[in-house]
């Protein structure tokens, strides 16, 4: 009986930390920003969980302790006095002295957490309602370029990635890399990670943002430096032109409809810049910033729903006859 | 012991009250299939032959869009996305007519201003038919009224989303009861 409970209860602990583990996990650290913290977070963990059972353990044995009859309720015990001096001075210095380890602790790890180093690459990311605008700095202007909800990244080079707000705060979280900052409207914030191994993480937008604020996530992608860069060198082509029929007339429709009002695709006439870049759309590993899986079927579902998908984002349901869907989608499909 | 019938009463009708004010208005996402622009007939002359005013037909449902909060600040976005500020500014006009003065070239109905966004105007007003979707041209359309001061100080924005240097348009001054929503003010004098 005490076995099989053992058993069990092993088995849900590994259950509970099994869990913990994932794409997007700050127990599961993936970079050594995201590294500090966790040791930071077991560190404060287990110190408070002694600190509470030891608390507890005296309580209980405080409970059950019986108090001897004393005749006089009055007469002074200098023994007892003294026993309890020491332990009341025990405890208070035992508090100060874990107070003051902790605080040294986070001031210590915070520094490492806000040490600059040279960045290898830089990515200017600005938090719209409710997406993510990825900008890919560069000190020749012919070698920026912008894409959307997901970072790509070379591994083992730091990171730069400057935050600011377009319309209200937003917070860029990827937990298995590291931790959280703000993204303000009119204020420029920075933060820098290391991604140790190649892998896919997921981030997500960790400051109440507006109704879709559940559904701004993004994708952290580390890449090996060569393999990185060939994905650059792709993303700053523009958009190639369908070779087929279908996705021709796709493309015209894409620049008639209401589509052009709001995004861009470099190498075309679209250019607009309230909505995200969709020069190599179909490359990208979701929809509408994580919401869904990209797929042929879930561009169609968004383009003629993105309402009843995610109410109240900015892409409206635009009317699309029954005969320019497949060719619209076809189009979008392509840009790889 | 039995409380009086009229305090039940009261306690009863305030519970309503307060779950009244819960419901402010609606936020309508999704725009209706059947919303269309055709189905309104404008005129953009006061002149009919005959005696008599010009003949319109206007179904009177595009007033809602004025009259709620969410949608003219959707227009307020709108206008300043699709660049309506390009030529008209913040209403105050630029190589496009001012929107805050009560001088309306072609009506200052909700109609008129949809219909001038929808099919565009002689000598520069672009033809916006299917590049915004309808429901975002009455939006839009509604925050023209709010800048002509045709909208209710609690429906208008009260402030803007970025620093400008005057107030939101709920503040702006409603125009003079000469203001005819026909068109034709443009050579008033």
């Amino acid at each position: 009986m005490r076995g099989g409970l053992r058993v069990t209860g092993g088995m849900a602990a590994a259950w509970l930390l099994s869990a913990c583990s994932g794409p997007q996990s700050a127990l599961d650290p993936q970079g050594p920003h995201a590294d500090n913290l966790a040791r930071l977070f077991w560190i404060f963990t287990v110190i408070s969980a002694v600190i509470w059972l030891a608390v507890m353990v005296v309580l209980v044995l405080g409970l059950a302790r019986r108090v001897p009859n004393r005749l006089d309720p009055l007469a002074l015990e200098p023994r007892a006095e003294r026993r309890s001096l020491v332990v009341v001075g025990g405890a208070v210095v035992a508090t100060a002295l874990t107070v003051i380890a902790l605080t040294a602790l986070s001031y210590f790890s915070q520094r490492k957490l806000f040490a600059r180093e040279n960045p290898g690459v830089t990515v200017k990311v600005t938090g719209y309602q409710w997406w993510w605008d990825v900008r890919y700095e560069s000190e020749s202007p012919d070698r920026t370029f912008t894409t959307a909800n997901e970072i790509y990244v070379p591994v083992g080079v730091p990171v730069t990635v400057k935050l600011t707000g377009y319309d209200v705060i937003h917070s860029f979280w990827v937990p298995s890399l590291t931790g959280k900052q703000d993204l303000i409207p009119g204020q420029d914030n920075e933060i820098q990670f290391v991604a140790s191994r190649p892998g896919v993480y997921r981030g997500q937008c960790a400051e109440f943002c507006g109704w879709q604020h559940a559904h701004m996530g993004m994708f952290v992608v580390a890449l090996p430096r060569p393999e990185f860069e060939a994905w650059a060198e792709a993303q700053r082509t523009p958009a190639a032109r369908p070779e087929d029929a279908e996705g021709q007339k796709g493309a015209e429709l894409f620049v008639s409809k209401a589509c052009v009002m709001c995004h861009t695709i470099r190498g075309t006439s679209a250019g607009s810049r309230v909505g995200p870049d969709l020069t190599h759309f179909a490359s990208r590993k979701s929809i509408a910033s994580a919401t869904l899986p990209m797929s042929r079927g879930n561009i169609a579902a968004w383009v003629v729903d993105p309402q009843g998908i995610k109410p109240g984002v900015n892409m409206p349901n635009v009317s699309i006859a029954a005969d320019e869907l497949d060719p619209l989608v076809s189009y979008l499909a392509g840009l790889r | 012991m039995k409380r009086p019938f009229a305090a039940r009463l009261v306690a009863v009708l305030l519970l309503t009250a307060l779950l009244a004010a819960c419901e402010r208005e609606d936020r309508p996402l999704r725009s209706s299939p059947v919303l269309s622009g055709g189905r309104e007939e404008i005129a953009l002359s006061t002149n009919a032959p005959g005696p008599g005013a010009p003949t319109e037909y206007k179904t009177g449902t595009r007033g809602e869009y004025e009259k709620n909060a969410f949608h003219v600040s959707q227009g307020k976005k709108l206008y300043t996305w699709y660049n309506c500020s390009g030529c008209h500014a913040n209403g105050g006009g630029g190589s496009g007519p001012a929107l805050m003065d009560d001088v309306w070239i072609y009506g200052s109905a909700i109609e008129n201003i949809a219909a001038s966004i929808r099919e565009g105007r002689p000598n520069g007003m672009p033809t916006f038919r299917g590049k915004i979707p309808e429901d975002q041209i009455w939006q839009i359309a509604a925050y023209v009224r709010a800048l002509g001061g045709f909208v209710a100080s609690d429906v208008a924005s009260s402030r803007h989303d970025e620093m400008r240097s005057h107030e939101g348009e709920s503040r702006l001054p409603s125009p003079p009861a000469r203001t005819s929503s026909q068109p034709g003010l443009a050579h008033p004098k």
